[in-house]
């Protein structure tokens, strides 16, 4: 797996990190004259070090995956992983559509070369599929605060766990359905709600169904959607820290979003055995770039970003919802509990902003969706 | 000459020539959510572009608009035989975040369209009658979807005792063949079970030959039909040039019966049954809305009595229509078409006159 060195020395990876580098590469360290080498010393293998160690402890990962029915979520997690995650049903089979959102979470333990990652995927059947879709985003909020809320209780406890058990979202994929015109209303409301909350990576689902000219006017429309209404996508430009990643990360933005097409069946294409979809005009090969944007999606997600995904959860994030608890419960006594926090509510309000904050964060301030001003 | 042959055999011939003569008028509507086709399809449907001058609204636009009901028109000529075609369009259906209640003001004004045909009927000048009745309602389905959404089932339901409805799958080049039929199957079955009633073709003649009939049920069977529409045409790797979409791993051709129902559905709802949709939809839904209307007018609680075979047999002279006020511009287009017809006939005067005074003169010159 690709490591991203941060100027700051040593990726901070999660095993290993006992407290959060609040102090991480986002904030302003003292600068270290560089020193010559009068001989080969050794440190690099500390690289190895950290590589052993991953690789005893494993990985994790959440992705949530939020779109209507029909889109491809389900076939698009099992082309990522290349596993059966969940069983795609095709139209006429399956489970009706529940009559309100309901979150499902699945978590299997997936192995390459050595490398264990336990990946669980949330999906969200029923949303945007009845009539009155208003606060259909609410669950999905409470869910990923929920997730948020398990890891702060787990952190202030005063004999804390060797290695908190990770359930926050760490990416969620938005599946915008193909019209080929422009976002639709849902999907800006949802997308300007969530965009705060966790890292939102916008796919154009089910993209067979566009011609190549026709993906490239609806992915600007979309792009001029996303800037008119504020919305910040994965990867956000806050948060390019050098030059390096910003040449990367606006190379990936300006494909944002991806036209992607999911498949779990395999078929022979000139020899080889490939992924696919097959019709009566060709077969759409999954992985091929010149037919979908699929191979971006998974080195996105998988191959370059999983890191910088769990990082930016962690940093931002899940910093800005745990500045929001401790302002909003106002107690900090010494004591038994140390930190005690007021019970989090069933619908936590909009912040008044993290004012008390030293280093603000960069995302400027975790808005509930319950703001109908905001709109 | 035979002495038996009367000549009647003839007639056909003339109902022939006064239909040419007179033109056809349809009226078409298309409702769907958007970015399904439909424009394109009725594009390629009729050959015509309908929709040249159209601009999609983005979302910030949308969030605050509420349906609205387009009508174009449109004289499309073939082969002599003109047909003035009306399309209805329903931009805004199901776009916006609630959608509650948006098949409202369709419902309304199929409703107002029947209305108006009623007062006319009933009026003293029924010489020229502008029929426009929604005679075809063409719905779109999603083919992203697991078959009928909430929002098609609440749409179909409002509408399907008012108009004749012929369910469509948009985008039909999204799926693959076992995914069409799974999807066209289960759309059937929830038209059964929630009891829609949708356009039902009549059955073909026992005399018709086995070609015909078995076109026939093939096109009964595909229903609803899944479409691909396009206007562009394209070189299909040195055969002759085909309507159809390009992608990089194949060509959907849109005239092909293995690639989608496109030609099912022009064959369907242009060459064979246009009559018969305008004709049920005066001999069925309008009537059956007459009766309605008439009913409640005569006695607002006789739905509650049980003596309704009585009351549908009395005659609609005996109740008295209330004078709904018109709309505006309803009266303003007749009296503009009056006033047209009025400076035809004085143009033609005119004209036969001019010819009358060349030919004096003419005379007179040759004199």
């Amino acid at each position: 797996m690709k490591k991203r060195q941060k100027k700051n020395g040593g990726s901070p990876m999660d095993p290993l990190r006992q407290s959060p580098s609040r102090s991480s590469s986002r904030a302003s360290s003292p600068r270290t004259l560089p020193c010559e080498m009068l001989g080969y010393v050794g440190i690099e293998a500390v690289l190895d070090q950290l590589k052993i160690k991953a690789m005893k402890m494993g990985f994790e990962f959440n992705i949530m995956v939020v779109g209507q029915s029909g889109l491809g979520k389900s076939t698009m997690v099992n082309t990522l992983f290349k596993s059966k995650m969940w069983k795609s049903t095709m139209p006429g089979l399956g489970v009706p559509t529940p009559q309100t959102l309901q979150l499902q979470s699945v978590t299997h333990v997936i192995e390459e070369s050595g490398v264990k990652l336990k990946l669980t995927v949330t999906d969200t059947p029923g949303f945007g599929d009845q009539i009155n879709n208003d606060k259909c985003w609410d669950p999905i909020l409470g869910y990923i605060n929920e997730q948020y809320e398990h890891y702060l209780q787990e952190e202030i406890l005063i004999t804390r766990q060797r290695h908190i058990p990770d359930t926050r979202v760490h990416c969620c994929v938005y599946f915008v359905p193909p019209t080929g015109h422009w976002l639709r209303p849902l999907d800006i409301e949802f997308l300007q709600r969530l965009c705060r909350t966790v890292n939102v990576v916008p796919v154009i689902a089910r993209a067979d169904s566009l011609t190549i000219e026709e993906r490239e006017a609806f992915r600007h429309r979309i792009q001029e959607n996303l800037k008119t209404h504020g919305i910040e996508v994965y990867p956000q430009k806050c948060f390019d820290e050098d030059i390096n990643d910003k040449i990367l990360n606006s190379k990936i933005r300006e494909r944002i979003p991806f036209a992607v097409v999911g498949a779990d069946r395999e078929h022979i294409v000139n020899g080889r055995c490939v992924l696919g979809r097959k019709t009566k005009w060709g077969i759409i090969e999954v992985e091929n770039m010149a037919h979908c944007e699929f191979p971006l999606l998974r080195d996105l997600l998988i191959r370059s970003h999983l890191q910088d995904l769990k990082d930016i959860t962690h940093n931002v994030h899940y910093e800005n919802y745990r500045i929001f608890r401790l302002n909003e419960s106002h107690v900090l006594p010494r004591g038994p509990g140390w930190v005690n926090l007021a019970p989090a509510p069933a619908s936590v309000p909009a912040p008044a902003g993290p004012q008390a904050n030293p280093s603000p964060p960069k995302v400027g301030g975790w808005a509930k969706d319950n703001s109908d001003e905001e709109c | 000459m035979d002495k038996e042959y009367v000549g009647f055999a003839a007639l056909p011939n003339q109902l022939h020539r006064k239909s040419v003569k007179k033109g056809f008028d349809f009226t078409l509507m298309v409702a769907g959510e958007s970015g399904l086709g439909k424009s394109t399809l009725i594009n390629s449907l009729f050959l015509t572009n309908l929709y040249e001058d159209r601009q999609v609204p983005e979302a910030r636009a949308r969030l605050t608009q509420t349906l609205t009901i387009e009508r174009r028109g449109v004289e499309i000529e073939e082969g002599g035989v003109k047909v003035k075609l009306t399309l209805v369009d329903t931009p805004g259906f199901g776009d916006s975040v609630d959608c509650s209640g948006c098949w409202l003001p369709v419902v309304r004004f199929i409703e107002e369209q029947f209305e108006q045909y009623l007062r006319d009927e009933s009026g003293l000048n029924r010489k020229n009658i502008q029929d426009s009745r929604v005679h075809c309602c063409l719905y779109f389905i999603s083919p992203f979807g697991r078959g009928l959404r909430p929002l098609d089932v609440a749409f179909l339901r409002a509408v399907h005792e008012k108009v004749n409805i012929i369910p469509v799958i948009g985008k039909a080049d999204a799926l693959m063949p076992k995914e069409t039929q799974a999807l066209k199957q289960k759309i059937r079955e929830q038209l059964q079970e929630e009891e829609i009633n949708i356009y039902q073709f009549p059955d073909c003649d026992s005399d018709e030959d086995e070609d015909f009939k078995r076109q026939d049920a093939e096109m009964k069977e595909s229903i609803p039909f899944a479409v691909v529409g396009s206007c562009e045409v394209v070189r299909d790797g040195g055969t002759r040039p085909v309507r159809g979409r390009c992608y990089s791993w194949g060509t959907v051709e849109v005239e092909n019966p293995h690639h989608c129902d496109f030609l099912n559905l022009r064959r369907m709802l242009v060459q064979t049954h246009l009559q018969d949709l305008k004709e049920v939809t005066h001999d069925l839904l309008y009537e059956g809305y007459r009766a309605r209307c008439l009913q409640s007018l005569a006695r607002p609680g006789a739905r509650d009595r049980a003596s309704r075979s009585k009351l549908s047999r009395q005659s609609a002279t005996e109740i008295p229509l209330p004078m709904l006020p018109l709309a505006d511009t309803e009266k303003l287009i007749r009296e503009k078409d009056e006033e047209l017809r009025r400076m035809q006939e004085m143009l033609e005067k005119m004209q036969a006159q001019m010819q009358q005074n060349q030919a004096q003169g003419e005379q007179s010159d040759a004199l």
